[in-house]
């Protein structure tokens, strides 16, 4: 399965710990954009036909998602507004949530195939998938 | 609101294992609190909501079109389920409390009891 594939041993368990101090601390990230708790998360995967990209982009418009692909650079960009509809007399306890311009860049494969890629969004999860060119997929050679 | 986050492990969580912390908003108007929280990848069936005597408890379990034959090559979110506890004050109506699941964006609204809910009060002239 997919998910028992992650070590959960105390190393992860610290990183993930890490990452989530450096979020609450980091308020004034750097000029540069967000590094490591960048917007939106993503999982990137292989199979042997295709290259399985996630990006965890929750509460967005789906025609508002830009996505690009050229020369090998895949770029998910976009524009996450905040939905809380603040008044004079709302508080804010906690603001923990991203919002505004976000972008973020895959490095494709070689053999991956610009003309045969799919997206869809569902759950708050972009889910791209770029197929491997045929001629690179391994094949069977049969023995005379 | 007194809304502590609590630890987002507990013995007594009857599936225990690793959980990551959703980001959320808390927003607080005079009728009641709003909460947003970030749960990309759960879908409605898997969104567990409670509310245990003033305990708030969420809890989402990531569901994602993994191909079988898959190998990760880089993952960013690498444990499948989210899990946050809040405290909710006495002030609030836990019995009216509505929750909505769009593209992965929780909103839970809390209103407050009766009560607690501002009054204007008519001044009579003498």
């Amino acid at each position: 399965m997919y998910w028992s594939s992650f070590p959960r041993d105390a190393f992860a368990e610290f990183d993930r710990l890490q990452r989530e101090l450096s979020r609450a601390v980091e308020r004034s990230p750097s000029i540069r954009g967000f590094g490591r708790s960048s917007f939106p998360a993503l999982n990137v995967g292989d199979t042997q036909q295709a290259v399985e990209i996630y990006a965890f982009a929750p509460g967005l418009d789906p025609a508002s998602i830009d996505v690009q692909l050229d020369r090998g650079i895949l770029t998910i960009s976009g524009d996450r507004r905040a939905d809380t509809t603040q008044t004079d007399k709302s508080t804010v306890h906690v603001n923990e949530r991203f919002s505004g311009a976000f972008r973020r860049v895959v490095s494709l494969p070689d053999d991956a195939d610009p003309d045969a890629v799919s997206a869809e969004y569902r759950d708050g999860v972009l889910h791209i998938a770029v197929k491997r060119r045929a001629e690179t997929q391994p094949r069977r050679i049969n023995v005379q | 609101m007194n809304a502590r986050t609590e630890t987002t492990r507990d013995a007594t969580s009857p599936r225990n294992g690793a959980t990551m912390l959703p980001p959320v908003d808390v927003i607080e108007d005079a009728a009641g609190i709003t909460l947003y929280a970030d749960l990309p990848g759960v879908p409605r069936d898997k969104l567990h909501l409670e509310i245990q005597a003033d305990t708030l408890t969420i809890e989402g379990d990531v569901s994602l079109p993994v191909p079988d034959s898959m190998v990760s090559t880089h993952a960013e979110i690498s444990v499948p389920r989210y899990r946050r506890v809040f405290t909710l004050s006495k002030e609030l109506d836990t019995g009216n409390v509505t929750a909505e699941l769009v593209n992965g964006v929780l909103t839970l609204r809390i209103p407050k009891s009766e009560r607690a809910q501002p009054r204007r009060i008519e001044i009579r002239g003498a």
